[in-house]
């Protein structure tokens, strides 16, 4: 009976793998889209925070200022664009996006220095692109810190001493982090599970295979796992897929427990399948499951802390954030590579996502039945 | 040992919402039957099939299929039978083999007799030459065939079809039936849901559905007959005119047009009479005139208009 039961999971898992290796579009979502979400989160993160397109104000054209400009372009994170001719000029670059960090260097600054007392000097920051920002502004400050540490080294006391005034346009928090391609396992994982799943699932009921099925001695148990087992091993792959990829062409450290990895996801994966249950039972074409994926992977993603900070979000949405699986997939997944965190930091969220992941499989299984009777 | 018997159902219903698309059903199928549910679409002949496939629950009455009871003992019913919905549910990306034996390996056939049952079962469908191809790359009637070749895998005591012909061309429908008639042979018990009139004539005995439920069943000769209606058949050129001009006698209940010839309803036997001479009067050239038994579209007719 067991065994029996054993044989025909497994007869349905190969069917599976058969008939998505040999159609294009199953494919693509196996394989082109993981490599291809890793390429462009990784890609806008890592390269952006070189050549920043920058404008240089210079009013006070002293020696001190042409220095201060030329140690700050040579390391290459600086490329001085623009040198426009009045403040005017140098907030509609900002606005129109030509340059995104701008260097204010006032008439006095070199006089200033010489007579050794505090002066300053304005930076920029455009903002909207927070992680670049970020980053700006750090070099910056390291460049400038320098610059200021080797005058008072040329110059006997008392100590000269530069005011750095920061400030970031349109969104002065710049709170969001460069974990980017961790993240991607995440959302690579939920988005290809929960096509595969939906899609397959409704495929059947489309051709009519689903009819036929349900007149043969296979339980509705036995349905439901052959129905996302062959998925959840594309989930395990596709995760490798990435993180090889990462690791290789990104450079991203894995400086925790590299097995919590693959017991995460399996936990992870209990909700993402059991929502692509859900989405098989409320689709009736092919065309409906995808879009209905859509409908659920954007918010999904959007509300998960991958490119927004949650404490940002308004009260309401912050709760809802809660139910939502990527949330606490993307803290496990950034912890590990990152931070490098065990089990003893995040067992909090592995819990939770277990509860939600318990919930959400047991009550798409109930309503998957229900729908084929 | 005797079998109990194939199929009964005692007030069998089945609702969707407000719509009764099963209502009341009695059913008693003898084993070794070749059954024709036979209706329009809409009259309730998919939704019978898929209650004693045990697919759909009953809202009341129950069925017992080959003596187990559907609402309880679904699952041993499906041991039992056979099924091939109106789609044939085939895997148009897997091959006609691969198609085979995915319901070989679901159905459990061991593999001591796989081999010889899975020739044969290509053999009599002639699809041996076809093994390796797409199942969606094969012709409509091939399709049916594999899809009847699946359902038979594991030698099912009970065939359910669900209008197993629908959009097959007449050759392969031909073939199809030979295969149903071999089936019947080796007391298989088949039954089949169909719209045309002429394969319900096939049947050992069929149940007109209508709203639900069935309305008259008996042999195909016997439904004919039932219908205590004389009936001729008359042969002119001019069948429409010849058609509005029989309609005015008197004694004629119904005119229906087949190709070159009149189907005359009458309601006594006399009116034969009247008709002839009737038309000779309008000059219409009568080549030949016959009394007939009325057809099962005649009865259907005459049945739903009561």
């Amino acid at each position: 009976m067991i065994q029996d039961t054993f044989e025909r999971i497994n007869q349905m898992v190969l069917k599976e793998f058969i008939q998505i290796f040999r159609d294009k579009r199953m494919k693509a979502i196996v394989f082109v889209i993981p490599l291809l979400q890793t390429m462009v989160f990784g890609y806008a993160v890592t390269m952006d925070v070189n050549h920043i397109p920058t404008a240089v104000y210079d009013v006070d054209r002293s020696y001190e200022s042409r220095e201060l400009v030329r140690r700050l372009t040579a390391p290459g994170y600086f490329d001085v664009l623009y040198r426009p001719g009045s403040p005017d000029e140098l907030r509609d670059l900002l606005d129109r996006s030509k340059i995104t960090f701008a260097l204010q260097i006032d008439r006095g600054f070199s006089a200033d220095l010489k007579r050794r007392i505090p002066t300053s000097v304005q930076v920029l920051v455009d903002g909207t692109d927070s992680n670049t920002g970020i980053v700006a502004l750090d070099y910056a400050n390291r460049i400038i810190l320098k610059f200021q540490r080797d005058l008072s080294a040329t110059r006997p006391a008392p100590a000269v001493r530069i005011d750095l005034r920061q400030r970031a346009w349109y969104n002065p928090e710049l709170k969001s982090k460069n974990y980017n391609v961790p993240g991607v396992i995440a959302m690579v994982i939920m988005l290809t599970s929960l096509l595969l799943t939906s899609m397959a699932v409704v495929r059947e009921r489309e051709i009519g295979t689903m009819e036929q099925l349900m007149v043969t001695p296979l339980r509705p148990a036995e349905l439901i796992l052959g129905k996302t087992i062959p998925f959840a091993i594309i989930a395990f792959f596709d995760m490798v897929l990435v993180t090889v990829f990462g690791v290789l062409v990104f450079d991203i450290p894995i400086n925790g427990s590299l097995a919590l990895l693959p017991l995460s996801t399996a936990i992870y994966l209990l909700s993402i399948l059991g929502i692509g249950l859900v989405i098989s039972t409320v689709a009736k074409t092919q065309q409906q499951a995808l879009m209905s994926t859509f409908l659920f992977y954007m918010p999904a993603v959007l509300l998960s802390g991958f490119m927004f900070p949650i404490e940002n979000m308004p009260e309401v949405f912050q709760y809802m954030t809660y139910l939502n699986p990527l949330r606490y997939f993307l803290v496990i997944i950034r912890g590990l590579f990152l931070k490098g965190n065990g089990m003893s930091i995040l067992w909090p969220q592995m819990a939770a996502l277990l509860v939600i992941g318990v919930a959400v499989i047991s009550f798409s299984a109930l309503r998957f039945r229900k729908r084929l009777g | 040992m005797t079998l109990p018997p194939a199929i009964i159902a005692t007030g069998l219903s089945r609702s969707f919402g407000s719509i009764h698309a099963v209502n009341k059903l009695d059913l008693a199928i003898d084993r070794g039957e070749l059954y024709g549910l036979v209706g329009p679409d809409g009259a309730g002949k998919t939704t019978t099939m898929r209650l004693l496939t045990g697919i759909l629950e009953p809202t009341s009455g129950e069925a017992w299929v080959a003596g187990f009871p559907v609402r309880t003992e679904a699952e041993r019913i499906k041991e039992k039978i056979g099924y091939m919905s109106q789609r044939f549910g085939l895997y148009e990306d897997l091959t006609v083999m691969e198609n085979i034996l995915f319901y070989a390996d679901i159905y459990e056939v061991a593999r001591s007799v796989r081999k010889a049952r899975i020739e044969r079962l290509l053999g009599f469908s002639n699809l041996t030459p076809f093994v390796d191809r797409l199942a969606g790359k094969l012709s409509g009637g091939m399709k049916q065939k594999l899809g009847l070749a699946c359902a038979l895998v594991h030698t099912p005591e009970i065939l359910f079809l669900d209008e197993p012909t629908n959009g097959v061309d007449p050759v392969s429908r031909r073939d199809f039936w030979r295969i149903l008639y071999d089936l019947l042979r080796e007391g298989v018990t088949i039954v089949l849901s169909t719209s045309y009139l002429d394969e319900a004539e096939r049947c050992t005995r069929i149940g007109l559905m209508h709203k639900g439920t069935i309305i008259i069943e008996d042999r195909p000769k016997n439904v004919r007959s039932s219908l205590a209606m004389p009936m001729m058949e008359v042969w002119t050129d001019k069948v429409r005119t010849a058609g509005e001009i029989v309609r005015t006698v008197e004694g004629v209940s119904s005119v229906s047009v087949y190709g070159d010839r009149l189907h005359i309803g009458l309601k006594h036997k006399g009116a034969a009479s009247a008709v002839l001479v009737m038309l000779e009067r309008e000059g219409i050239a009568v080549q030949d005139y016959r009394e007939i038994l009325p057809s099962l579209e005649d009865v259907f007719i005459t049945m739903v208009e009561k």
